[in-house]
């Protein structure tokens, strides 16, 4: 029935990967008659496929996937052992939850799906965070999970959990792969399904009978299913009535959402908002699509955006939103978000239009292509020179300059800033989520696309560490990957400061160390009259002495004068480094708009809340 | 190391913590406000969107895991779910769900856009209210007055389908309503057990029910003009 099996040339003999040790097999059903046998690299044909678990690996190789994250097991062991002969790199992690954050990341920064694997039971459902994050943030991601053999499904067999069932309201698509012929093909398919259209996270569930059983049956090109259609280019006729619209504003921005960068839209905004001469504000997400050390950039808005961002929201009368489905963090009440505005929204998922914020010119299609639509479209710029104006006296008015008391203990911005200037424009900033992730945005001036790493919609702690492996291994070189966590937020996967020794990462992880659930006890502050119910951790572990005794460089800042030479000689070291920062414990992120509050009314001090 | 941070109270530490710039209250607020859907209030039209029924019906792929798809994603978005109804069609590969939800048009038009999202899922459309929907129930009652009972069948246009000394099971087929009514009317007997199946639904004539609905539903259109783009759905 396989029409697409080829006739093989001799192979050459190609060095194998020289791996430590082969795992140990505890199962030898229906085995691969020719496992031993060595794959090519570099462009010679590969062997043909024999069991459903080469099948699934050529789907990776085929896709062009060079990284995996994954922890081994019972039911993925077959994947495993086929991917022992594979020039793709797996890397082991500590825990399943780091290998799904570590592929999040690496499709962050890469474009591409990251791949993670894991076993069947504990092992898939230790990934569910990791996949919830991605769908969230709508990050490529593929996830192979193992399974228990078909015949066991339903019987509550060792390590079986309804893998798929667990997964599907977190998952842009999964499937339970049932067919050995057609394995390879549902993980190709799943490969493109995380990429293409809007971008998120798939699942392919992998019982070990089928992984195991005998196939000869190649995997077809990663296509999407035909039935899935993602519309390119935006309605005509709405762009010329939104380009008119924008030709009329005297009062225009632009919000630039995550969508922008995972639809490679950034240049296209770029030079349609400095053409035209928009101001340009951005959701967390979207950090890093317009320079903010641009005059025009108004940098993030939201909750904990910048005052003149959240003005400038407030105040304006025509919204070009590109890939934001204007979550509530951004909105704040919905009554009161730009209420003034027509918004003109694009986004290429149709059920963002309108969702929860109702768009006067709706354009459904790639971000790239419809900005470069509206930019032909567009024949006169706005009048807004005193809109621009406002937007700078607003900048001035609510700068972002705070007070370094020398006699207090170190403030955390100062030490954002310091780790931004140690760095290059292209470092890759990850993060864990409290107070030092909000901390990350205000006070990091990003200028370039993929470079800012977080999580945004799920708001994970935990997910800085492993994500910044996944980001070291996505990035070039000559990008240096920082890790700006929480004391909290670090202690929930720091286990994979073991992965990052063994693989000899280069990742610098800046612990803002407050001995406190900060973010809790800053609302507990403001909303719970100063009762620390379960907030102040009170004691924490030494980070630098932790580091070290896991083989990674460890580094240890009290005072103002140590900042900049230990972050320093942290960057300078060549594998992982630790610095535990200890700030000021007391210190509050602001501007803060309470939820569902007004995003004009921002809060600069706990006292206006 | 640790402990230093006595000053528990919020605030504790001297200075004023926070940004400068104006006050809350010393800056302009926009004239404007949203409704609940986002949409920018005109003073004279603050429409607040009723909830309607209506029928929509999906083509989907005939595979495992579909069905639980297309329930999970009305739990998890909390859209409000009469019926659904699943089956086999002409194509074997092919399954047709028909869903009876109650939202106001928002919510229809995202039930309608969440749907086709789903990667199984074919094709969705809302029905024109001219739809054909047809319901079977199973009404079991008390059998004490066969004669009463046989006439209330008959005028329903019932079936017995099943009966002994203590009970009868009657068919009856029809709209919702004429169910509803018919068990209303069945009550006076003591009904025992109810099973309904839900609506099952074509459209009119030559169209497909799998069709893009023949109506304009572009995503333009239904977003702008919500209150236009629906004619109140009743129930045949
Ligand atoms: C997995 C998870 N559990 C709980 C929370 C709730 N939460 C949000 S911020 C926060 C505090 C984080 O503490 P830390 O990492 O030290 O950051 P800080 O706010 O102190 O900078 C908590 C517990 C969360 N976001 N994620
Ligand atoms: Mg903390």
């Amino acid at each position: 029935m396989s029409e697409r099996a080829t006739s093989i040339p001799p192979e050459e003999q190609h060095d194998d990967q020289d791996a430590e040790s082969h795992a140990d097999g505890d199962d030898t059903t229906a085995g691969a008659p020719s496992a031993d046998a060595p794959v090519t690299g570099d462009g010679t044909q590969p062997e043909p496929v024999t069991t459903g678990a080469e099948s699934v690996v050529r789907a990776l190789e085929n896709a062009g996937v060079e990284h995996a994250f994954g922890v081994q097991g019972g039911a993925i062991m077959p994947v495993y052992d086929a991917l022992y002969d594979s020039e793709i790199t797996h890397v082991t992690m500590a825990h399943e939850q780091g290998a799904s954050h570590a592929a999040d990341a690496y499709g962050i920064v890469s474009g591409e799906p990251g791949v993670c694997l894991a076993t069947s039971g504990p092992g898939a459902t230790n990934l569910v965070t990791g996949i919830a994050d991605a769908d969230m943030d709508s990050d490529p991601m593929l996830a192979l999970t193992g399974q228990v053999p078909t015949d066991f499904v339903g019987n509550d067999a060792f390590q079986e959990t309804d893998t798929t069932g667990v997964m599907t309201p977190v998952t842009k698509d999964n499937t339970f792969a049932a067919d050995p012929d057609r394995v390879g093909t549902d993980v190709s398919e799943a490969f493109a399904l995380a990429r293409e259209g809007r971008p998120g996270p798939t699942l392919v569930d992998l019982p070990k009978d089928v992984t195991n059983a005998e196939t000869d049956r190649e995997p077809d090109e990663p296509a999407t299913p035909d039935t899935y259609e993602v519309t390119e280019e935006a309605d005509p006729t709405i762009v010329a009535s939104a380009a008119e619209r924008i030709g009329n504003a005297t009062r225009p921005i632009m919000l630039l959402g995550g969508g922008v960068i995972k639809g490679e839209a950034s240049e296209a905004c770029r030079k349609f908002a400095i053409k035209h001469e928009i101001p340009v504000v951005t959701t967390m997400p979207g950090i890093g699509s317009f320079p903010e050390d641009h005059e025009l950039s108004m940098e993030m808005a939201g909750m904990h955006g910048t005052g003149y961002a959240n003005m400038a929201i407030t105040h304006c009368d025509t919204m070009i939103a590109v890939g934001t489905r204007f979550d509530d963090r951004l909105t704040g009440g919905i009554e009161t978000f730009a209420p003034d505005a027509e918004i003109i929204h694009i986004d290429i998922d149709p059920a963002e239009i309108s969702k929860n914020i109702h768009a006067d010119y709706p354009l459904v299609g790639d971000a790239d292509t419809v900005v470069s639509q509206l930019a032909r479209a567009v024949e006169t710029s706005p009048q807004a020179t005193k809109w621009r104006a406002q937007c700078q006296q607003w900048k001035s008015d609510y700068s972002m300059a705070y007070d370094v008391p020398e006699d207090e203990p170190i403030q955390p911005e100062f030490v954002v800033e310091a780790l931004d200037e140690a760095t290059s424009d292209r470092a890759v900033v990850t993060t864990g989520v409290g107070q030092h992730q909000m901390w990350a945005c205000q006070y990091w001036t990003y200028t370039e696309p993929r470079t800012w790493v977080s999580s945004h919609g799920l708001g994970t702690m935990g997910y800085g560490l492993p994500a910044a492996i996944g980001a070291r291994l996505a990035a070039d070189d000559d990008q240096e990957v920082v890790c700006i966590d929480g004391d909290g937020s670090f202690l929930m996967t720091l286990q994979g400061l073991s992965v990052a020794v063994r693989e000899n990462l280069d990742i610098t992880v800046a612990v803002l160390n407050n001995e406190y659930i900060g973010m809790v006890r800053q609302w507990q502050d403001a909303f719970f009259e100063g009762r620390h119910s379960a907030s102040d951790y009170g004691w924490m572990p030494e980070f630098d002495k932790l580091a070290e005794a896991f083989g990674a460089n460890g580094f240890r800042i009290d005072e103002y004068d140590e900042v900049a030479d230990t972050i320093e000689a942290a960057l300078a070291e060549d594998g992982p480094s630790v610095i535990d920062v200890h700030i000021d414990p007391q210190a509050n992120v602001y501007p803060m708009v309470p939820s569902g509050g007004d995003n004009g009314q921002f809060a600069l001090a706990e006292d206006q809340l | 190391m640790s402990g230093e941070n006595e000053q528990d109270e919020p605030n504790g530490s001297g200075y004023r913590r926070g940004l400068d710039g104006p006050a809350p209250e010393e800056r302009p607020t926009p004239d404007g406000r949203r409704n609940e859907q986002g949409i920018r209030i005109d003073p004279e039209v603050e429409a607040k969107q009723a909830p309607r029924r209506t029928v929509i019906s999906t083509l989907v792929e005939h595979e495992p895991g579909v069905l639980s798809d297309v329930s999970g994603l009305f739990s998890r978005r909390q859209f409000n779910i009469e019926s659904l109804t699943v089956g086999p069609t002409t194509d074997d590969d092919r399954a047709r769900i028909t869903l009876v939800v109650e939202e106001p048009d928002p919510g229809i038009d995202q039930i309608k856009k969440q749907l086709r999202k789903l990667i199984p899922v074919i094709s969705v459309r809302e029905l024109e209210s001219d739809a054909m929907r047809r319901e079977l129930a199973l009404v079991k009652i008390d059998a004490d007055r066969p004669a009463e009972v046989a006439a209330v069948t008959d005028m329903y246009d019932g079936k017995t389908v099943d009966s002994c000394p203590e009970t009868a099971t009657i068919e009856i087929t029809g709209s919702r309503q004429k169910i509803d009514a018919a068990i209303e009317t069945f009550e006076q007997f003591g009904i025992r057990e109810i099973d309904r199946t839900g609506t099952t639904a074509l459209a009119r004539g030559t169209q497909s029910t799998a069709a893009p609905a023949s109506t304009t539903e572009s995503t333009a259109e239904a977003a702008s003009h919500p209150q236009n783009q629906y004619a109140p759905a009743d129930d045949d």
